[in-house]
């Protein structure tokens, strides 16, 4: 299709906004549904079948409330932190592949971009929690920080792996690399790297902990922090940080679909692209809600330990191994 | 590193494990009873409020107003009266009235009761906004509205 440049990124802009509004909502309605499956319950059944309008109900719900700024708080910054939570959320799908020709913008420098957009959502939170004058917000705030600039180290220390294996940095090239049956995913390749499934696991444990999900959800540590860097927010200002963090799920799982599941490459040859992409996707992101139901939360500093102490020497033992493998053979 | 390597390898197995217990749980069917919608029936031993036992020969109650319940009752519950009537051998009850505000279960009226005419109810939905609705229950009329 030659749709021209200026409307064929509009068209991109209202996607995504549309694909992070949907998922938003109906990953909540999933895990929701899932939490319950996976205590033996149903979920939600009351609103529409099966409760597939809850997403809507709660939406209204939450937009018909008062946005409450408390005395005493950094206006700006307090109202400000939803947006900039969301917003480069938004932006690394630009260069995220869902099919051979269904990309906003094919950028050389794709992975790297995700990953300096994904990590803006830190400072975004850490801002809610200071502007809050909250001590749980600020406790909260205190630990996304340390949380995720520890487990920022062995991400990118498995991004850099993973570069030295595919030599370029465009995601689109990397997914290319996959074509021709699931052998030639990187997930298999080990040839390149013995540990690769090892390499696969530390991303989606990163992933886990960079987007605040359980058991690492020590941002929003209901048991001991109310409801962490949140504890103030009303209305839609408390939405937006669910959908950031439903968003920031979805790219994690889109980046490793793209890294380690070879994106839109079918694994048989057969149906289009966008499905298997979408498919690897949810997947994934089933796997997430899995784990969320699954374990209970760390405490902080053995979320600390798993980072500094086992995630990063082995990340780094991945790379000198990789590197010694690339250089032998 | 502080954990030796077939620590961790034994510990993130664990941790798979655990994922399999899980996934197993999902594919179970449910078990939620959607209560208002369906709900539960009572074992036969549970202890709603008291009601009358009905005689099965003539339809009416057991009670011959004897007022053992009313002395055997712990918090003063139970007001009973009755009446001599004509060609019967017994007396009947005219008047049967449950405080359930203060009942506590204790099942001492049920235990006493020399023709075993009350029994526990099944009746657990019991809620409401006012106090009159428990604060006097009329077992005759209960009976008679139930006959109909």
């Amino acid at each position: 299709m030659n749709i021209p440049e200026p409307f064929r990124l509009l068209l991109f802009l209202a996607g995504t906004m549309a694909f992070v509004g949907l998922n938003a909502a109906y990953l909540v309605w999933v895990e929701r549904k899932g939490a319950g499956r996976f205590q033996r319950r149903t979920g939600p059944t009351e609103v529409g079948y099966a409760g597939l309008l809850q997403p809507i109900a709660d939406a209204l719900k939450l937009m018909s409330k008062q946005l409450i700024v408390p005395p005493g708080v950094d206006a700006t910054l307090f109202r400000l932190a939803p947006l900039l939570v969301l917003a480069p959320a938004m932006m690394c799908f630009v260069t995220i592949p869902f099919s051979e020709t269904l990309v906003a913008r094919n950028i050389n420098v794709g992975l790297v971009m995700v990953f300096s957009f994904g990590s803006i959502h830190v400072m975004a939170i850490m801002l809610g929690g200071w502007a809050s004058r909250n001590k749980y917000a600020i406790i909260s705030a205190a630990r996304i920080v340390s949380q995720n600039v520890a487990y920022e180290i062995p991400m990118l220390l498995v991004a850099v792996t993973l570069l030295m294996v595919t030599g370029t940095m465009n995601l689109h090239e990397i997914v290319q690399q996959q074509a021709g049956g699931f052998w030639n995913w990187n997930f298999f390749r080990l040839t390149a790297n013995p540990l690769m499934p090892v390499t696969f696991v530390i991303f989606y444990i990163c992933m886990l902990a960079e987007t605040n999900r359980a058991p690492f959800d020590m941002a929003e540590a209901e048991s001991e922090l109310v409801a962490g860097a949140f504890t103030e927010y009303a209305g839609m200002g408390f939405g937006v940080f669910f959908m950031a963090e439903y968003a920031n799920v979805v790219i994690g799982c889109s980046l490793a679909t793209v890294l380690f599941f070879g994106g839109w490459q079918s694994p048989i040859g057969v149906l289009p692209g966008v499905f298997w992409f979408l498919l690897k996707l949810y997947l994934l992101v089933f796997s997430v809600i899995w784990v969320r139901w699954t374990f209970p939360r760390t405490q902080f500093y053995g979320l600390l330990n798993l980072s500094w102490k086992i995630l990063i020497p082995l990340s780094l033992f991945i790379l000198v191994l990789t590197s010694a493998m690339m250089k032998l053979f | 590193m502080k954990h030796s390597p077939w620590q961790i390898i034994n510990g993130f197995w664990s941790l798979l494990t655990g994922m399999r217990i899980t996934l197993g749980q999902f594919f179970k069917p449910t078990v939620t009873v959607q209560y208002p919608h369906e709900s539960l029936k009572m074992p036969s031993r549970f202890r709603g409020h008291i009601v009358f036992v009905r005689d099965p020969a003539t339809g009416n109650s057991l009670c011959i107003a004897c007022k053992a319940c009313e002395k055997a009752c712990p918090s003063d519950c139970i007001v009973v009266d009755g009446i001599k009537r004509e060609g019967e051998k017994r007396k009947s009850v005219t008047d049967f009235k449950l405080d359930f505000t203060k009942c506590s279960l204790c099942g001492s009226c049920v235990e006493v009761c020399p023709t075993d005419a009350l029994e526990f109810s099944r009746a657990y939905n019991l809620a409401s906004t006012s106090k009159e609705q428990f604060h006097c229950i009329d077992l005759v009329q209960r009976l008679e509205t139930d006959k109909k």
